[in-house]
């Protein structure tokens, strides 16, 4: 794999901070005036256009949201949020809504491209018909891309080579307009407007994301990815996705995310639901690299996140895999709701913390169909003062007969001022299924990274060698494509943490 | 010259070990460094190839001219030291043939030499393992996870014939090993002899020098080179054992 080589010249050319996403653009923004109250909620419904249906359900939301009570049963320390010292809608200037990217702040293409992510559908605007059916005439696939920039989509690519397969892929806020059956009928309903304190403030507040249909028997021809970026001062960003896979179909998913670097923290709630019936797999895979704070600990998103998916037909599956390198917090537990008789639920997940990071996170299995499976694989990685804990719940009900999981939680620990921590629940109420738990923690040990530097090594270079070998069995779950970047973003975040 | 060690001390949690050793390579020659248990055989090897928590507490040692002692132990790799390990560690997850590309292509680097992508580097690897009758099966397998220890000792030598080092160090690299293995690791040292390629072959036993014939013989002795020779001395060792040459030192 030309991987490694390629680390290493990202890590070269990586500024002092470590974090080169960290910059801001200048553009001209639209905010909601500060704070949270019915009022803001009506002003984002109505900026959204949307049908009084899903304002009743925001406010519903929102009344919920204000009898909750915030989650403090997670090891993760931080002073009081005050909600009333945000912005919870802030979006570009834009005259009217684009038609094409030719029409899009050519500003906000170029923060896309700064990040890297190909927002221009080259191949196919070449004129090349078919140009995104095969790998083989530009050696990789084209990736379709929706990009939400702050409150708002600013852009989807590919839509129309999509539509012809009868795929939707484009903004939630546009779905609300085009498909508002669909919405209606999946919206809310993985994850309840109550089901907890964020996922109710998501509800109220949610103002993007994105939205995504494959029909009937369809496998989706290319990799859809959606990238967050927050870029807006004090401003939270809450979107919310919903992929709906019906029967027979297949598709992969992908996030990323990243933010500029500010002294303050920024919250981040969003809300993920997945539904798959029989017979359909979605992939979903996140590459979250929000700001992760400095070296002191000033700064960093706040990433609460409510993701969970349901397998509702038989033989359906969802796999959940994650590169959990940024943000000052992260609090998330992508789930699989396992109803379908043989439905398969997987988490492959990697998290590092480093300087002053904090991680709670895992996954749930919820094992109500029979012979239902999964599989959680969970590499934890602490470093400087991180602390790193992986909370997972296994629960098995007496419907399941014959459901299987395994479960695999491995932490690396780097220096002697982290932490990590295990703490697996397992409620298993049948007795005809098997559930196995394996864990083990270690150290980079002295002696590794001697015998790397013997051989010519630096000691970054090895560290980033030695962590993505203890972190392989996730990494390949992740798309090729992807999984490069991500070896070179486990490197980047461990950077100065040794010696 | 090759490596210059003068008056060279070394101390280990602030135990001395090395009490000032002198010895020198010249280029082209293999040396040998015999001494029983704890006479500071392994110090010496980590002292030269820098590692962490070996002070240096005198004396000077210079590889071509270089003070090698104030290098990182990286760039002594890249200067083309090398380090035969008495036992080599396990890199688990890591492929072994990504872990040899990887240290090929940063000494390449240093030498100013392109790097090697992957089909470049498994044509070259594939070479050097057939003089070494080792088969590709060694590269899929991770670095040393679940090896037997002459599979490790193996893997260090085929390390070496990848790198080509021009000074290798090999820390007991026999121990441990039945005489196949030793023959490979002999054959290993003997294919890359030549006007600029020297070795220091730290030993227990004589065993080793059988087939890796030295230029001369040192016997060290708590910490110190207490008799230097030709390669008779390792026979004389053979034959007398260490406390002949301990009564002599006294």
């Amino acid at each position: 794999m030309p991987a490694v080589t390629e680390t290493l010249e990202t890590v070269q050319s990586v500024t002092d901070s470590g974090y080169k996403w960290g910059f801001e653009t200048d553009i001209e923004m639209e905010f909601a005036p500060k704070g949270l109250n019915e009022d803001i909620v009506r002003f984002i419904s109505a900026k959204k256009n949307e049908p009084a249906w899903l304002l009743e359900w925001r406010l519903k939301a929102y009344a919920l949201w204000q009898k909750m009570e915030e989650p403090t049963w997670a090891a993760v320390k931080y002073p009081p949020i005050d909600y009333q010292d945000a912005y919870y809608y802030a979006a570009p200037v834009q005259k009217a809504k684009p038609k094409s990217l030719d029409e899009v702040d050519p500003e906000l293409l170029r923060t896309y491209a700064k990040l890297g992510i190909p927002l221009k559908e080259q191949a196919i605007l070449a004129g090349v018909e078919g140009a995104g059916d095969s790998p083989s005439d530009s050696g990789r696939m084209p990736i379709a891309v929706d990009a939400v920039f702050d409150s708002v989509s600013v852009a989807t690519s590919y839509k129309e080579r999509l539509a012809k397969e009868g795929i939707i892929f484009c903004a939630i806020s546009e779905a609300v307009q085009e498909y508002p059956d669909l919405v209606r009928q999946y919206l809310g309903t993985v994850v309840p407007q109550g089901d907890n304190f964020y996922a109710a403030l998501n509800s109220a507040v949610f103002t993007d994301g994105s939205f995504v249909y494959i029909p009937k028997g369809v496998r989706c021809p290319m990799e859809l990815s959606t990238y967050f970026r927050i870029n807006a001062k004090s401003t939270g960003q809450f979107e919310r996705t919903l992929i709906i896979a019906e029967e027979g179909s297949h598709v992969s998913y992908l996030e990323g995310c990243t933010a500029p670097m500010r002294d303050e923290n920024q919250l981040h709630a969003a809300v993920v639901e997945l539904v798959a019936l029989d017979d359909a797999t979605i992939k979903y895979s996140t590459v979250q690299n929000w700001y992760p704070g400095d070296a002191e600990g000033r700064g960093g998103i706040y990433n609460f996140v409510t993701k969970r998916a349901q397998c509702r037909g038989r033989r359906s599956k969802v796999s959940w895999t994650q590169v959990e390198t940024g943000s000052a917090i992260t609090w998330k537990y992508p789930s699989c709701v396992l109803l379908g008789d043989d439905s398969v639920g997987e988490f492959y997940s990697v998290a590092i913390t480093n300087n002053w990071q904090q991680a709670d996170t895992g996954t749930k299995m919820i094992h109500v169909g029979k012979r239902t499976s999964s599989t959680i694989v969970s590499k934890g990685i602490s470093a400087g003062q991180g602390q790193n804990t992986y909370r997972g719940l296994v629960r098995v009900a007496p419907t399941a007969s014959g459901a299987r999981n395994f479960t695999q939680c491995d932490s690396l620990l780097i220096g002697d001022r982290c932490g990590a921590h295990t703490v697996p629940y397992i409620e298993n109420r049948c007795m005809t299924a098997k559930v196995e738990h394996e864990a083990t923690t270690s150290r980079i040990a002295e002696d590794q990274l001697f015998y790397c530097r013997q051989r010519g090594l630096t000691q970054e270079d090895a560290v980033g060698l030695i962590v993505n070998g203890f972190c392989r069995e996730v990494l390949k779950e992740l798309p090729m494509e992807f999984a490069v970047e991500a070896q070179k973003l486990l490197q980047i975040s461990l950077e100065g943490s040794v010696g | 010259m090759s490596l210059v060690i003068e008056n060279l001390s070394a101390a280990v949690d602030g135990k001395p070990i090395l009490n000032g050793i002198t010895l020198a390579i010249p280029a082209g020659e293999i040396h040998a460094v015999m001494g029983p248990n704890g006479s500071g055989k392994s110090t010496l090897s980590y002292v030269l190839a820098g590692r962490d928590g070996y002070e240096v507490t005198g004396g000077i040692a210079t590889f071509e001219g270089h003070d090698i002692l104030a290098m990182e132990p990286e760039e002594r790799a890249a200067a083309g030291l090398f380090l035969a390990f008495q036992y080599p560690v396990e890199l688990p997850g890591v492929g072994n043939a990504l872990f040899l590309r990887t240290a090929l292509n940063a000494i390449r680097k240093h030498r100013g030499e392109p790097e090697l992508d992957a089909m470049q580097f498994l044509k070259v690897a594939r070479e050097r393992m057939r003089t070494l009758n080792m088969t590709d099966e060694m590269l899929r397998r991770g670095v040393n996870v679940g090896f037997s220890g002459g599979e490790k000792k193996r893997n260090e030598v085929l390390q070496m014939a990848l790198l080509q080092p021009r000074l290798a160090i090999l820390d007991e690299t026999d121990s441990g090993l039945d005489i196949d293995a030793l023959k490979i690791v002999a054959d290993g040292v003997n294919a890359l002899r030549g006007p600029n390629f020297s070795a220091l072959v730290i030993t227990h036993y004589q065993r080793l020098l059988n087939y890796i014939v030295p230029d001369r013989v040192h016997v060290l002795l708590d910490g110190r080179i207490a008799t230097s020779g030709g390669p008779e001395l390792a026979q004389r060792l053979e034959a007398e054992g260490y406390a002949t040459i301990q009564a002599e030192a006294a």
